[in-house]
């Protein structure tokens, strides 16, 4: 080592590793010699923990003694549409002490779908001393008064985001707790709260800081105070608008467009919460600059919608409700050349009938007219293999691929078969495909597409599919980089997991519930796969209470090198060597 | 729309499900002997030892490719070579009882509904690769797959009820042995809509227009039940109860007891830093209502004022209630006085207090709106 060291100084090694970036290139480097390892360790700022269970904080803090910025995931994907039970765990308490400790000069704290108490939150205001950033999203667990602390104490604070959080107790006060001579923030997102914040402290804060990019208002705050937000910062490019409505008065609505048209660098817009259609031209001017526009929130139909939309001609970034429809689509497609995502959520996921007309058609569109199309997520009624297939040829760069079809194993519906070869064709000719959900009527014939042709697939989302163990072995022998993989309601089981055990610790996680894995077979992958966590969750209570073959309610794998979690509630089990 | 009532027909589609399905649970039972138990061990293949492909690979290298991952004596995860060619033959070879048309070329909204290829080869795809294939797992799978192939019908034949009697039998069995599994009722987390989403969405549309419809609902109700948070003192982890999913006290302090008593349990553990011992369940929690134990439950209710949970009726308790706390019992006395003297004011002072000041909030936000 000493030698090596004495070939090429390690300060200049040092300087070139600064150049690179990338956590896959830095645990690249760290892999050449054990030099290499010792000295990329000691310069590495930043690390992401993709699953807070799989390692502790503590032996993060012995490798990497000088980060600066730390990024953690806590639950599985599926936790956002409520199947991990409340108080699974992820709870950041403890990272946060450790890291309180050894990382007197952190910066950047960023977390997703995390339990954060109020409590982490004062530790986190309080032992940093040059604290910057701080991003929640898809937390819970705290309330108005963690982020009052925040507030009085990170003097040198840029961005808070609390993105798709759920905050406790909301009190519009915090905001009044950054002191007056705080003037550093460049980002503020605070879209999820539900209550009204102050809105002269907002004011006041939105006033005095020059740096501030981006705003991302809640829907509590009145469409009449907007224009004097954007005329205290004119300099916004992200901007969420609070409600959006208001009775139409003419000085309202020039004083609110005059102030869009002065806002020169705006690229993002979103908000637009009870949106009424009457104050939406006020927005026009700025149209033409904006790269991304999510109408998530917006319940904007018709000609009003597909106006707004065909004004942006540089979109890149679009998240809209399916009150959009085939033909919006269609003038999307024939409007918007740059566009490289696409977001459709459905306006009524629940209803039996559908509320509008939006089919495989305006997919097919967009998929015509938009060459650069990337990113789909697209919540439908029906789907064709003819349109599928025509997607696949059509975006051939496309890398983030998710359909849901609503009404579970739905089939073609002109044929009545399944959808195998549309998602055949769709493996096979995406060949940067990175993520893919599926839906509709499919067998286990699609999973030998996918193992064939998804070479580069890093996350799988399935639901209500296959015919048997089949083809979750297609899935996990086929898939080379696959690194997450949930399943619900599909009929896999023992034989194509335990066949497969020695991939599981090539990934991430797996995730399956309401299939067919029995408890033996999790016990055993226990026990013979030591470096995998195997936790099987089950509310009916203790799963070794009923027959071993008794398939297991929810079932969560991932591989770790912190062993078992202590902080399991009462509806989990982790099938270690010392339980079986 | 055409194509729904076309769904509406495709409905046996669900029954065909079931034969399938009771196949599998079948093959679960039959597999319950011990030697069985030794095979899946083997099949576990750890690193270095029984994996039983590694005597075959030379021979069947594009049968391998289907496996993908095998752990090797250095206990490193390794992937067997396999050009792209090879396994695309391999993939091909498997489907050669069809025409086989490539994917781009086929013309899906005009193919004759008779070109059934999908699932008449699957038996025959199983079949074939089964057949040079030396590897336990692989054939039990194919075994599995063929079984199941002549199990009445596919799922991919959806329009032919030909054995819907049986069917029918066996849907009521499925439907019956799945409620056992599941949850009953909707399909929870289906469609994937981020359930965050829902509550922002349902509350947005009060805050511009208060509706008659909203005034007469407490605000967080929603169909499915009444769910508030609860956190309890020492426990990092927060709950969820759906209210309306006890009708008394003491439903509600037994739930209490439930949820906490093992988070409770752990958290002293890991705080004494041993490691948790499992079989240990902890003590039960008791007394949370009357003070006597060494918890007390207590709420927030909709003005913001904590409240000793039981002093008031049930009914009201559940309309006001915000979110639930469980406290030490020691720090709850000193202020108990204080709450104990405000519930006795009585409830019907309070509710009118409640009243009233729903009455005001609304009126401000609508005050709010006009300027």
């Amino acid at each position: 080592m000493l030698r090596k060291a004495s070939s090429f100084p390690e300060e200049m090694l040092e300087h070139v590793l600064s150049f690179i970036t990338s956590d896959k290139d830095r645990n690249a480097v760290s892999l050449v010699c054990k030099s290499w390892y010792e000295i990329e360790r000691w310069c590495r700022k930043r690390i992401f923990v993709g699953n807070c269970y799989a390692v502790r904080p503590e032996m993060v803090i012995r490798r990497f003694p000088e980060l600066r910025s730390v990024e953690l995931k806590g639950k599985p994907h599926f936790a956002d549409f409520d199947l991990v039970p409340d108080g699974w765990g992820g709870c950041v308490y403890p990272w946060i002490a450790a890291l309180a400790t050894a990382y007197p000069l952190l910066e950047e704290i960023k977390l997703k779908r995390m339990v954060v108490s109020d409590e982490s939150l004062e530790v986190i205001a309080k032992s940093f001393k040059n604290f910057k950033v701080l991003v929640l999203s898809s937390c819970e667990g705290f309330s108005t008064d963690g982020l009052a602390a925040v507030a009085a104490n990170c003097r040198n604070l840029r961005g808070l985001d609390l993105r798709e959080s759920e905050v406790d107790d909301p009190s519009g006060q915090w905001l009044s707790r950054f002191p007056d001579s705080f003037t550093s923030l460049a980002s503020l997102n605070i879209s999820c709260l539900g209550a009204e914040v102050s809105f002269s402290a907002l004011e006041r804060l939105v006033g005095r800081c020059p740096d501030l990019k981006t705003l991302r208002l809640n829907h509590a705050v009145p469409l009449d105070k907007l224009a004097n937000l954007l005329r205290g910062a004119p300099q916004l490019v992200e901007l969420g608008t609070g409600a959006y409505s208001a009775e139409l008065q003419p000085d309202v609505f020039s004083n609110l467009a005059g102030a869009f048209s002065g806002c020169k660098e705006l690229r993002s817009l979103s908000g637009f919460w009870n949106v009424f259609p009457g104050y939406l031209p006020a927005v026009y001017p700025v149209c033409s600059g904006l790269t991304s526009l999510n109408l998530r929130d917006a319940n904007i139909q018709g000609a009003d919608l597909i106006k707004l939309v065909s004004q942006c001609r540089s979109l890149q970034r679009l998240w809209v409700l399916d009150h959009i429809e085939d033909i919006g689509l269609e003038a999307l497609a024939a409007c918007c050349k740059d566009l490289t995502e696409l977001r459709v959520f459905p306006s009524d996921p629940y209803g039996a009938e559908p509320n509008v007309s939006l089919t495989e058609r305006g997919l097919v569109s967009v998929s015509e007219g938009c060459p650069k199309l990337q990113s789909v997520l697209y919540f439908c009624r029906q789907m064709t293999n003819a349109a599928l297939v025509t997607i696949a040829k059509n975006s051939p760069r496309m890398t983030c691929f998710r359909l849901c079809i609503i009404e579970p194993r739905a089939p073609d519906y002109q044929t009545l078969q399944p959808l195998d070869l549309g998602f055949g064709a769709i493996v096979e000719n995406y060949k940067d495909l990175r993520r893919l959900s599926l839906s509709g009527l499919l067998t286990d014939r699609v999973f030998e597409y996918i193992g064939t042709y998804a070479k580069k697939l890093e996350m799988l989302s399935v639901a209500f599919a296959g015919d048997s163990d089949l083809g979750l072995h297609h899935v996990l022998s086929g898939c080379e980089k696959l690194c997450k993989l949930e399943i619900r309601d599909c009929p896999f089981g023992d034989n194509a997991l335990l066949a497969n055990a020695a991939k599981l610790e090539t990934m991430r996680s797996l995730w399956m519930s309401s299939c067919s894995v029995s408890f033996r077979a999790c016990k055993l992958l226990g026990q013979k796969m030591p470096r995998l966590n195997v936790e099987v969750i089950d509310e009916r209570g203790p799963p070794d209470l009923r027959p071993e073959n008794c398939p297991v309610e929810k079932l969560y794998i991932y591989r770790t090198i912190a062993g078992p979690r202590f902080d399991m509630p009462g509806f989990v089990w982790t099938m270690d060597g010392d339980s079986v | 729309m055409e194509g729904f009532s076309k769904n509406v027909e495709a409905c046996p589609r669900l029954l065909d499900l079931i034969p399938k399905e009771r196949e599998l649970l079948g093959d679960r039972e039959d597999e319950r002997s011990s030697s069985e138990e030794k095979k899946l061990e083997l099949r576990l293949g750890l690193p270095g030892e029984d994996w039983p492909l590694k005597n075959t690979r030379e021979r069947h290298e594009s049968q391998l490719n289907s496996f993908g991952y095998f752990t090797n004596g250095n206990n490193q995860t390794q992937k067997f070579p396999s050009s792209a060619d090879n396994s695309h033959v391999w993939f091909n070879q498997q489907q050669k009882g069809q025409v086989a048309p490539p994917f781009l070329t086929f013309p899906s909204s005009t193919t004759p509904p008779t070109a059934t290829a999908p699932q008449q080869s699957l038996p025959v795809m199983a079949k074939e690769s089964s057949q040079p294939c030396c590897n336990k797992a692989v054939v039990e799978l194919q075994q599995c797959a063929e079984k199941k192939a002549f199990s009445p019908p596919a799922p991919a034949n959806t329009a032919v009820p030909n054995s819907s009697q049986k069917s029918l039998e066996f849907y009521h069995q499925f439907t019956a042995d799945r409620r056992c599994l599941t949850a009953p009722g909707p399909v929870v987390g289906w469609p994937p809509i981020r359930s965050f989403r829902k509550n922002l969405a349902s509350s947005s549309g009060s805050y511009s227009k208060p509706t008659v419809e909203s005034l007469n609902k407490p605000v967080e109700t929603c169909k499915k039940g009444l769910f508030v948070k609860i956190n309890m003192e020492g426990v990092p982890i927060g709950r969820k109860v759906d209210l309306k999913a006890y009708d008394s006290y003491e439903k509600l302090s037994s739930a209490v007891d439930e949820l906490f008593r093992g988070l409770l349990a752990a958290q002293i553990d890991s705080s004494s830093n041993g490691i948790m011992n499992k079989q240990e369940e902890g003590k039960a929690i008791t007394g949370v209502l009357d003070g006597s134990g060494e918890y007390t439950l207590v709420y927030e209710d909709n003005e913001g004022d904590r409240m000793l949970v039981g002093d008031v009726p049930w009914h009201m308790f559940v309309s006001t209630v915000k979110r639930l706390r469980v406290l030490k019992s020691s720090e709850v006395s000193a202020l108990s006085r204080e709450w104990k003297h405000q519930a006795r004011e009585g409830a019907r002072e309070l509710c009118e207090q409640i009243a009233m000041n729903f009455a005001v909030k609304i009126l401000h936000r609508s005050l709010n709106e006009r300027t």
